[in-house]
């Protein structure tokens, strides 16, 4: 370790910084992390940060505060969380999480969130899918957006910041923070060693592309959803990044695991999320029981209606997992063909009713508005006086990069430790959507900004560990390694410009997410998704032909860029489709007909997906692998597939049973497992009857 | 199937001369503004037949809440996520789009509001928390106060109330940077985060220096008192209440100051 190597500056004088590609939670607080201790950072975004991604959370946050007295716990939020999953997340990690949710939203409020408050002046909360317990904190129905504030706040407080020299005088013209806003990550700076040294980025407003050095890197670049095509997403949200990394040996896991939402509006553009906050605030989902109804919905009588979601699973009857809800929608619709009418086609649609009419409009306008102006707005219907018109819609990716955790002996994971939220590529960590580590094969609502937010608090710190130990810093490499880099990425670009073939890029996407939403979503069979695999190898390859829509140079090039997206969702495509194919069994958000049921012996199991062949597409395969080795600081590190299941028992998963999510808790895991959990917090199925509407 | 008509007012880089085109492309059920321009991203080419580079615009969320997609849709500054075709053009009208006239034009229908986050650095607009490590709960605040707050704090920095506004000039040729120290009026979104920071029980603790910020040259005392800001603000924003508010702390504190000097 050279003497160098906790100083702010390189030894040529430059400011160290590290690299956060991202402003969605995850990366701003990670950010915020590396900042407060005293690492300068440059952050990255394909857009000003405070338009990232994260502002459409609508719902809210979870954290076990237990203000209602119903004896809800960080324990029982573990335990449902893993069971809600279906037991494929490792759980240490979840612990910490879970552990770390009132702290994080109490720090929200510190920011100044205006989270709902109850006549008390404490923060309210709310119920959501998974759950019997009050646990969602929520700021009206645009939540995801008042945390982004409030956290890209902090951080623009931080960009006014003065960066000082190890004797704490300020070097001039150096901030905390700089911010790249449109510019788009195209590639990781590795060393001959293997070390992530920095990125390569473009200038989305002149195409210019760049090196950036970085003593560490994060990405926290979000989610893949538009792979899809039409999805809850924004548009931004095309995994381009993820993608990019795995391609340059970065490990992605559980691919196969995407979340589709039960409740979203048909659009032209995008499918527009109506969020499972206004079941948690008694929604009811039904359609009529006569398929032939015509009258309007809120005309049907009530024993002429079918509220099947609470009729089979009369415990968390419209607030069962986004998974269940969304095959119950789709056998509904597809397979029982009892979608509702609708007026305006004047035939049944792939639809059913989400209703609130029920509900005083007071407690609406305080709890949803945000919601329900959207359906006002996007289906052009007053939601307070009709049933809404929903629809599942893809909506979140469980899987991601994959990532390491330190484990505490008490089952947590260790604060601090470079290993937690590292990919196998020393240097380079990930957090948030674009990570697979707290969710398993299904997430439940609210736990996506909490695990973000969780997520970059702890990968700050490793980052900021891994700095200090960094035998030599980025900034002292030699600069060929990043002109190299940079002279790669403009070459790549400049032969996107030349590119002259007959295929459309837009046109190929559809293509590509037509096949994927149909065969790679609710039902997976083994026969469609080789199909699925074959059209993809087909889309691969005519993506080599594509001829390019905007030749301008020098200046926003969106045809350009696109084709880029493209070809890395193709790349992340196979990923998904491969490992569905691969995965026989079903478990939270995949689901074979053909193999119904969850088979612990052989798939309880991370799926490992290394990129094989050549960057950018075509000729390429992927490599299932059962174990990870990557070098940190010096040191091996070996990981392998086996789901840590020390916390929580494996038992079977049927949200039929009342109290089915938290049941593990009134008994201690058998022999075998490590670290019982330490007391068995109050049986809540007393406590919560009382709220469940 | 009818064809949905636009006219578009493009402009291929910064500082550079505008023109309009022309383009038709086909209707479809549920059609927004962004579907539209979606169609002619996949097929550039005008209404004339001539094959042209495809628009570029700004969208992020489609759903009206992050206000990136902000542009002139028949002259009106709205999002255009949320501006339905069928509303638009329920007989096939033509629908013309612009750029936004108060902030540089990037491409086309691109606009550069750095000047807007900016502006939230000069107000400070954020809460000075000791840390983010955990420090326990967060004041208590009663039901009403948040009612109030979570409003104002839903501004998603589109530009429309500066779009609108008539103290705001068009942009020249200098950087947010010279504008400031030129004094430009700083606008209805800057000040409406005066009053929301000043509002929060700990935010009130650095009152002042919001307030500074926006008091003398290009601060909130150059407001005409038009109320455009206010009637264009897509999240119906209470602007003028926060301008008479922050005003009214304004004028306090200059009393204040001069009763102290
Ligand atoms: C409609 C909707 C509602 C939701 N509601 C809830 C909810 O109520 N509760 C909940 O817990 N979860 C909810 N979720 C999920 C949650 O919002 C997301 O999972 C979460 O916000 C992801 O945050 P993130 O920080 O990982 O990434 P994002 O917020 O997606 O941010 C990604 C960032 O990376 C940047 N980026 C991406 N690619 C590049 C690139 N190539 N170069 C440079 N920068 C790049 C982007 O500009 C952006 O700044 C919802 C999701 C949707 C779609
Ligand atoms: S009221 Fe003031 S801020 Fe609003 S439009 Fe008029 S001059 Fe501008
Ligand atoms: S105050 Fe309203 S109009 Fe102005 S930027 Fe905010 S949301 Fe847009
Ligand atoms: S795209 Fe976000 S407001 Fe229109």
């Amino acid at each position: 370790m050279g003497a160098t190597s906790t100083s702010i500056r390189s030894q040529s004088g430059k400011v160290r910084r590290a690299i956060v590609v991202g402003g969605g939670l995850a990366g701003l607080t990670t950010v915020i992390k590396l900042c407060e201790a005293g690492v300068p950072v440059d952050v990255l975004s394909l857009v000003p940060v405070r338009r990232s991604h994260s502002v459409c959370a609508q719902g809210g946050i979870n954290a076990s505060v237990n203000t209602r007295g119903e004896g809800d716990s960080p324990q029982v939020h573990l335990e449902e969380t893993i069971y809600g999953g279906d037991f494929l997340a490792n759980q240490p990690p979840v612990k910490g999480m879970c552990d770390a949710a009132p702290n994080i939203v109490f720090m929200l409020d510190r920011m100044g969130v205006p989270f709902n408050r109850t006549p008390e002046g404490l923060l309210d909360f709310r119920r959501f899918g998974g759950t019997l317990f009050h646990r969602t904190a929520f700021a009206g129905a645009t939540t995801g957006q008042q945390l982004l504030y409030a956290l890209d706040e902090q951080v623009r407080r931080w960009e006014t910041v003065d960066v000082e020299d190890d004797k704490g005088a300020t070097i001039p013209g150096e901030k905390m923070v700089r911010k790249f806003e449109w510019w788009d990550f195209l590639s990781l700076v590795i060393d001959d060693a293997g070390l992530c040294r920095g990125i390569v980025a473009q200038d989305l407003k002149t195409m210019e592309v760049r090196a950036f050095p970085g003593d560490a890197v994060c990405l926290a670049t979000g989610g893949p959803g538009i792979l899809f095509g039409k999805s809850t997403n924004s548009v931004i949200n095309t995994g381009t990044a993820a993608s990019a990394a795995y391609q340059q040996g970065a490990c992605y896991a559980n691919g196969e695991f995407i979340q589709v939402h039960p409740t979203a509006i048909p659009g032209a553009d995008k499918l527009r999320l109506i969020s499972e906050s206004v079941r948690g605030e008694g929604g009811r989902i039904w359609v009529p029981r006569d398929p032939k109804e015509q009258r309007s919905g809120r005309d049907v009588p009530e024993n002429a209606r079918d509220y099947f979601l609470e009729e089979r699973y009369p415990a968390y009857g419209n607030l069962v997992p986004r998974d269940i809800a969304s095959r119950e929608l789709f056998r509904k619709c597809i397979h029982e063909r009892r979608g509702i009418y609708n007026p305006r086609s004047n035939k049944n649609e792939d639809e059913v009713y989400l209703d609130v009419t029920h509900l005083p409009r007071e407690v609406l306008k305080k709890k949803l508005a945000g919601v329900l102006e959207i359906y006002e707005k996007f289906a052009g219907e007053d939601p307070f006086t009709n049933p809404m018109r929903v629809f599942p819609a893809v909506h979140y990716s469980m899987g991601g990069l994959w990532v390491d955790f330190e484990r505490t002996a008490d089952g947590s994971v260790a604060l601090g430790s470079p290993r937690n939220q590292a990919t196998n590529i020393p240097g380079l960590y990930a957090a948030g959507e674009c990570d697979y580590q707290y969710h398993g094969a299904n997430r439940l609502g609210a736990n996506s900004l909490l695990s973000c937010i969780w997520a970059g608090t702890i990968a700050g710190p490793a980052m900021v560990t891994y700095r200090k130990n960094l035998a030599k810093s980025s900034w002292d490499c030699p600069s060929s390694l990043f002109e190299r880099a940079e002279k790669r990425d403009e070459k790549k670009f400049a032969a996107i410009l030349a590119m002259e073939g007959d295929e459309n890029a837009y046109a190929l996407h559809d293509e590509l997410a037509h096949v994927m939403l149909v065969d790679c979503t609710i039902e997976r069979k083994n026969a469609t998704l080789d199909a699925v695999l074959a059209k993809i190898e087909e889309i691969a390859d005519r993506s080599k032909r594509l001829g390019v829509t905007d030749r301008a140079t020098g200046k926003m090039n969106q045809g350009a860029q696109y084709v880029r997206h493209l070809r890395n969702m193709i790349v992340l495509a196979r990923v998904i489709a491969q490992g569905a194919r691969n995965r026989d069994e079903s478990r939270g958000a995949h689901y074979k007909p053909e193999a119904p049921a969850r088979d612990d012996a052989a798939w309880l199991r991370t799926t490992l997906a290394l990129h094989q062949g050549e960057v950018d597409g075509a000729a390429a395969a992927v490599r299932f692998v059962r174990e990870v080795d990557y070098p940190l600081l010096g040191a091996p590190v070996h990981a392998t597939d086996a789901v840590d299941v020390s916390l929580v028992r494996p038992r079977p998963r049927k949200y039929e049973a009342a109290d089915a999510a938290n049941r593990a808790s009134a008994r201690p895991p058998e022999a075998g497992a490590q670290n019982a959990p330490a007391a068995a917090p109050t049986n809540p199925r007393t406590g919560n009857r009382a709220n469940a509407r | 199937m009818r064809p949905v008509k636009l006219k578009i007012k493009r402009q291929d880089g910064p500082r550079q001369p505008s023109y309009w085109q022309s383009f038709s492309v086909p209707w479809q059920p549920h059609m927004n503004v962004i579907s539209a321009l979606m169609e002619i991203q996949k097929r550039p080419v005008t209404e004339g037949g001539e094959r042209v580079t495809p628009v570029v615009w700004e969208c992020v969320c489609l759903e009206e809440v992050c206000g990136s997609c902000t542009m002139l849709v028949n002259g009106r500054v709205r999002q255009s996520c949320s501006a339905m075709v069928d509303a638009l053009a329920s007989n096939g009208e033509t629908i013309t789009l612009e750029p936004m006239t108060k902030f540089p034009v990037v491409r086309d229908l691109v606009v550069d509001r750095s000047r807007m986050f900016d502006d939230l650095k000069r107000v400070r607009a954020w809460i000075q928390i000791d840390g983010s490590h955990a420090l326990g709960p967060g004041p208590r605040q009663s039901s009403e106060n948040q009612e109030v707050a979570y409003p104002l704090s839903r501004c998603m920095t589109c530009g429309c109330c500066l779009e609108a506004c008539p103290q705001i000039a068009k942009p020249g040729a200098e950087s947010a940077t010279a504008r400031t120290a030129r004094g430009d009026f700083v606008g209805a979104a800057a000040i409406n985060q005066v009053r929301l920071f000043n509002m929060n029980p700990s935010g009130q603790m650095h009152a002042a220096e919001r307030l500074d910020a926006v008091m003398g040259e290009g601060g909130v005392e150059d407001c005409g008192k038009a109320q455009n800001c206010a009637a264009v603000c897509p999240k119906e924003i209470p602007l003028v209440d926060s301008i008479a508010v922050v005003g009214r702390a304004a004028t306090k504190r200059m009393l204040l100051g001069w009763l102290l000097k």
